[in-house]
This record gives structure tokens, sequence and C-alpha cells, in this order.
């Protein structure tokens, strides 16, 4: 398959996994953190840390938009569907995320209507389609999925459409890395920069990481070559001490981003002024809403909701293993309490969440050694 | 919903439920279909039912999973199916040229499987009660002389054999939908394998230790349920399972795992090593047989899991599919 087994090349790979070993200093403790929940999707799918030496430690980032979504905010928006009429949108990621009265699936069990979507411009097709009920889209996502809701409500507007609404929950992944940064328990010696956010916003926003930090950080794919060769760009940087903003993602990130994009999230959204994280707690200027112009469209106005904080049961650990402080597997929780059948947390939710990614396919890490030293 | 998915929860749920307050004697192991002595003649009996949305889709529609499904379940048991009955619930309003059409899809796959359709039942429900059409379907048949398939019979060493390309099936359901906004040359698999199963007891009976039809839940829900039931390791090898193009294409963009993914005409065979060159030679001269191959073996450890090495030496366990497969998005 074009574009994907190109980055799968086995000789390729080996070669590349030689280098890493080639350029890492056996005596120094590396600590690399993707800020991405599709690169911590990826190393756990393709088994990358088989193939890194063993003082390379990747930490997992806040880059997984649903882990993020502080349970208040859920029941928010599923307090909605209690109105005559609603239908709840969103993507498939979200319906098995908790709430404090269950899940999206849960509330679709009992009755509510629920659907998945693909898109935000499916929910419009929806409420097109549907003109006698109210179609509300729970938006997630980073600057990655915020430009197709940009454009799927200034679409709503042109076409007038008024039983639309978004209940918006985007947020902007610098707050997010800059909280990482700032918490005292954590020691980064570089970045695996995330690639979809940044096809939006460009590698520029980066700069002050390297400048301000003296921290690497490349940008990179998801392949399991894009991955290793970020590494090998990383480690080259630090072997000169240098620390720059490296675009490993060429094929799809511009530098200075998509500004048609750019443009419509400037023309449908601002800052709030702050936004909680799961785990990070509240961060400033972290997040995004819709702007007057658009609070026809805005769930957040034409509803009433609780608003109410709801912290995390006290006994699960998000947090720590969101800032990377902890793996999933120190959680008091984690496959016991809290398994993909039965999570607690978010983290154990969407595929890219570290908790629900280190279940699949690592937490028996001590068997795979055992096989392949059979093998 | 989960239940119904054919992962975990489904399997908890018989394991949970339906077999404690049902079995009056002790639980034996679970498989696709019962194979009971009645006055001294060996029979097998499965049952099965068919929800599918949209009714028809490329390479099938439900009428043709109705039959191959259920001659599907007595033949990974290791039986050839013989008759069958069906169960229809309608949902009112159902246009007659609907039902007309799977009445002969069902026709059309039971002359293809050899079977026939001996009886059958029909209930109406009012609109919006059922969506437009289900049906259940139970079969009998009788054993494969000589063809035992028990998960304690499964060695370290035994092989894997898969009949074909995985994923089809489901892709293309999730396709026909028009939920997505692509579109791709797939179409379903669903066909009988009792022809493959059977040209396979002809050389290995004996060496055959467990066969199971990758349904919901896909290889890797079928693979986990074996490893489980006999304590071993499955492990196989990423670049000898067969995909196609427009099944990891679609894989890749929606964040799903093939081996996750339904499949409506394959079957796995754990067979032991002396027999798998003999295996391999009489499916291939089989119709339909061309796409067999061997996926991995049985190996000790890691016990009770599914690991799958990737091409570049990589590894990663896949466990039973949780839920339903939800795309995700970014």
């Amino acid at each position: 398959m074009r574009f994907v087994d190109e980055f799968r090349d086995p000789e390729i790979i080996t070669r590349t996994a030689e280098e890493i070993r080639r350029l890492s200093e056996s005596k120094r403790h590396y600590r690399f953190m993707e800020v991405c929940g599709g690169h911590t999707h990826a190393i756990y799918r393709f088994g990358l840390k088989d193939l890194l030496p063993e003082n390379i430690e990747l930490i997992h980032g806040p880059g997984c938009p649903v882990c993020v979504l502080p349970m208040g905010r859920i029941d928010d928006g599923l307090s909605i569907t209690q109105n005559n009429n609603v239908m709840f949108t969103a993507f498939g990621d979200m319906m098995r995320v908790p709430g404090t009265h269950g899940s999206p699936l849960e509330y679709k069990a009992r009755g509510a209507d629920i659907r998945i979507v693909y898109s935000p411009s499916d929910a419009l097709k929806l409420a097109r389609a549907n003109p006698e009920k109210h179609i509300m889209f729970f938006a997630i996502g980073f600057e990655t999925t915020a430009p197709s809701t940009a454009l799927t409500l200034m679409r709503a507007k042109a076409e007038g459409i008024k039983n639309f609404s978004v209940f918006c929950n985007h947020v902007t992944i610098i707050p997010g890395i800059r909280a990482i940064l700032d918490s005292p328990d954590m020691r980064l010696d570089a970045f695996i920069g995330p690639g979809h956010v940044s096809t939006v916003i460009g590698c520029r926003p980066y700069e002050w990481i390297a400048v301000n930090e003296h921290k690497p950080i490349v940008v990179s794919g998801f392949e399991p070559l894009d991955l290793l060769q970020s590494i090998v760009m990383i480690l080259r940087q630090l072997r000169t001490g240098e620390a720059k903003v490296e675009n490993q993602y060429k094929r799809v990130v511009p530098w200075e981003g998509n500004r048609a994009a750019l443009r419509a999230m400037a023309e449908v959204f601002e800052l709030r002024p702050y936004f909680e994280w799961r785990g990070l707690g509240f961060i400033s200027q972290s997040a995004l809403r819709l702007k007057e112009a658009y609070a026809d469209w805005d769930s957040e106005r034409l509803f009433s909701v609780p608003g109410v904080r709801v912290t995390d049961p006290r006994a699960a650990q998000c947090g720590e293993v969101l800032k990377g402080v902890l793996k999933p597997a120190q959680c008091k929780l984690f496959g016991r309490e809290c398994t993909p059948e039965h999570p607690i947390g978010a983290l154990m939710v969407s595929t890219e969440g570290s908790c629900a990614a280190y279940h699949s396919y690592q937490h028996r890490k001590e068997l795979v050694t055992s096989v392949q030293q059979a093998a | 919903m989960a239940h119904g998915a054919g992962g975990k929860a489904s399997r908890r749920l018989v394991e949970g439920l339906f077999v404690p307050l049902l079995s009056e004697t002790a639980p034996q192991t679970l498989s696709d279909a019962a194979h009971v002595e009645i006055n001294g003649a060996a029979l097998a009996i499965t049952t099965d039912s068919f929800v599918v949305k949209p009714l028809r889709f490329p390479g099938g529609s439900i009428g043709e999973l109705a039959i191959n499904g259920t001659m599907n379940d007595l033949a990974v048991s290791g039986a050839r199916g013989h008759a069958l009955v069906a169960t229809f619930i309608l949902e009112e309003g159902l246009p007659t040229e609907v039902l007309e059409a799977e009445i002969r899809a069902m026709a059309g796959a039971a002359r293809r499987a050899g079977v026939c359709i001996v009886g059958g039942d029909t209930k109406v429900v009012e609109h919006g009660k059922a969506d437009k059409m289900y049906i259940g379907t139970t079969g009998i048949g009788q054993p494969l002389p000589g063809v035992k398939v028990d998960p304690a019979s499964v060695r370290p060493g035994d092989k894997i054999i898969l009949s074909g390309p995985i994923g089809d099936h489901g892709i293309t359901i999730l396709l026909a939908r028009g939920e997505l906004d692509f579109e791709a040359d797939l179409s379903s698999d669903t066909r009988c394998v009792l022809p493959l199963v059977e040209a396979l007891a002809s050389v290995a009976a004996p060496g055959i230790h467990w066969m199971r039809d990758p349904t919901r839940g896909g290889v890797a829900t079928s693979l986990n349920e074996l490893a489980r039931d006999c304590g071993l390791s499955i492990a196989l090898d990423e670049e000898l399972i067969p995909t196609r193009d427009a099944v990891r294409g679609a894989c890749e963009l929606l964040g799903l795992d093939p081996l996750h993914i339904a499949n409506e005409g394959q079957f796995l065979a754990v067979i032991a090593p002396e027999y798998a060159e003999p295996a391999l030679a009489a499916l291939a001269k089989v119709e339909g047989g061309d796409g067999v191959c061997i996926i991995g073996e049985v190996r000790e450890k890691p016990a009770a899991a599914v690991l799958v090495t990737t091409r570049y030496g990589g590894s990663r366990i896949v466990d039973m599919l949780v839920g339903d497969p939800l795309p995700r998005i970014c």
C-alpha cells in the first residue's frame, strides 16, 4: 500500500534502529515525550519499544483529546440530551468515555438519541435530514479537528440551518505542553512533536521550546520509520548540544501550517480565559469557544448545563499518568478496577489513551520478553 | 450493545449467565456447535441469528449470511450440515419484494451449500419494533468422520491455518452503511466453508485440533478464546496474515485493526505440524482454497495470549475486541 509500506520497510527500520543505538550514549538515560496520542498508539501497535535501547524512555504526553477532557464537560454535554428532540452526535472515541451517570453509549442504551459521526459535516447533514430535531455536535480535539468544526459552523450559518449547534471542547496544544514543562516533577530531554496538529499550526509555535527551554522538538509522522527517524534527529541534536525545531513530517506538515484552516478557526473561535484539563487542572487560554457571531449555534448558550466540576475518582491517578509522572501500570487501578471494558478514567477508553494502549499491547511485557527469548 | 459485538462482553454474557443457568451438566468448552448423541446417533446442532444492516451489501445479503453462517458454525465444529430451519421476524410494512429477494438468496445459498431448508416460522412485529427483517437459522448435521475439535488437544508446535484474506465482510458492511465518505472495491466474503473443511478433513482429520470461523470480533477474538481455552500462546507473524489493500487502507484511515474485523467466509484451523503440508496441498485444490495459508503457530509462552510479531521484529499482544470497533479521530 503506497504511503504506508515505504514507512514500514523492515530493512530501513533495522538500519534506523542501529543508528539510534549508535547515536545514544549508553551511560545516559534519555526521556523523550511523544506529545500526541496518535504517536502513543503507533509506538505500542508497532512494538517500537522493542527496537529501542533500554536507556531511551518514551513518556506519553497530553495529546489525547478524549483523555484530557474533564468529566464535568461530558456530564454537561450529556445533560443536553434531556431536552426533547435533541440528538447528540460525537466521534466514535467519545462513545465509551464515562460521565458521572454513564457514557454516551450507556445513555443511548437508556433511550437517548446518540449517534456516531465521522466528521462534523456529517452532523450537519443529520440536521438537514431531520428538521424536527436539534442536532448537537459534541466537538473535541486539538487544532487537528477544530478547523473542520469551524468550517461546518460557517456552512451552517451561511445556509441558515438553525437546528444545529456545537458543544465546543476544542483545546490548543501549546498551553498543554507549557503546563507539562512547568510541572516541577517533570524532567524531559526532548519532544517528539505532534504530527496532525502541526499540519494546521505549522512548526513555528514550537520555537519557544527550543529557544527558551533548550529542548529539541521534532515534528513526527505516525509510521514506524517516522518515529524512529525522529528519534535519530533528536539524538543528533542532543549530541551536538543543539536545541531546535525540526520537521520530520515534511510530506504532510508545512512549516507555516495551513493558513486556510487557521483563518476558519479565527473566524469562528476565540480563546476561553481558562479551561480545565484532566490531570493538569485549569490552564489559561488553552481552549476555544464560539464567538458572539456564532452564538445561535453554541450549545452552551442555547441550553442550560449544570457546569459542575467533577473530580476523578480519588484512587485513579489519571493526572499523574497524563503528565508522564507515572507509567500506566503504576496507577493503583490499572488492570484491576480500570480496564478497557470498564474504564474509570478516559485514558483507558480511547485507543490513543496511554492506559488503553498499554493495556492492549504491552502490559504483559514480561511475557513478550519470554517469547523473544524462546524465538 | 457490546454484549452482542462478539468480543469480551459477549463471552462474559454466555459464560456468566447462559451457561450456568441453562446447562444442567458441568459447563463444557464453548464452541460453535453442540455435538450430541440421540439413541446412538451422533448429531451436531447449532443456531444463529442475523440482524445485519443494510440487508443487501456488495457480495451478499442477509439471506445468504443466514445460510452460510449456520453451515459454517457446523463445519468448524467438525460437522456437515444436512438440514436447516429458519425463523423470520419481519417489521410491519416491509415490502414483499425485499422479503422475496432474501428468500431467493437463501434458496440459492442453500443449493450451493448442499443443505435443505426443511421448516420455518414467521412473526410480524409493529413498525419500528424491528429493523426491516431479522433471520434466525438452526442447523442440524452429522460429525465428519475422524474429526475431533477440542482446544485441550492443541499442542505447542501446532500450525495455525487461515483460509483467506481477513476483514472483507466487516469493512464492506461499514462502507455499505454509507456513513463514511469513501468507497472501496471490496465485497463481503460470505460463503460456505464446508468444502474447504471437508478437504482438510480428508487428508488431515486426526491432525485437526481446533477450528473456528472468525466472525464478529475477528481473528483476534477467536484466537484469544483458543489461547484462553488451551492455556498456550498463539504466535502470529503479521507478514503472513493476508489482508487486502482496501481493508488495510480502510483500517488505517479509521484506526481499526484488521484482526478485529468480522469475516463471514473464512475459517481458522489448528493442525498438528506433520499434517500442515498435506493440508495446504489439499486445500489449494478446492475452489476458493487458493488463499489458504499458515499464519503462525502455537507456543508454550506467553500463556493464554495472542502475540503478533511485526515485520521488523517488534511484537505486540493482541487482545479480544472490546465493544464494537469504534473509529478514532486523529
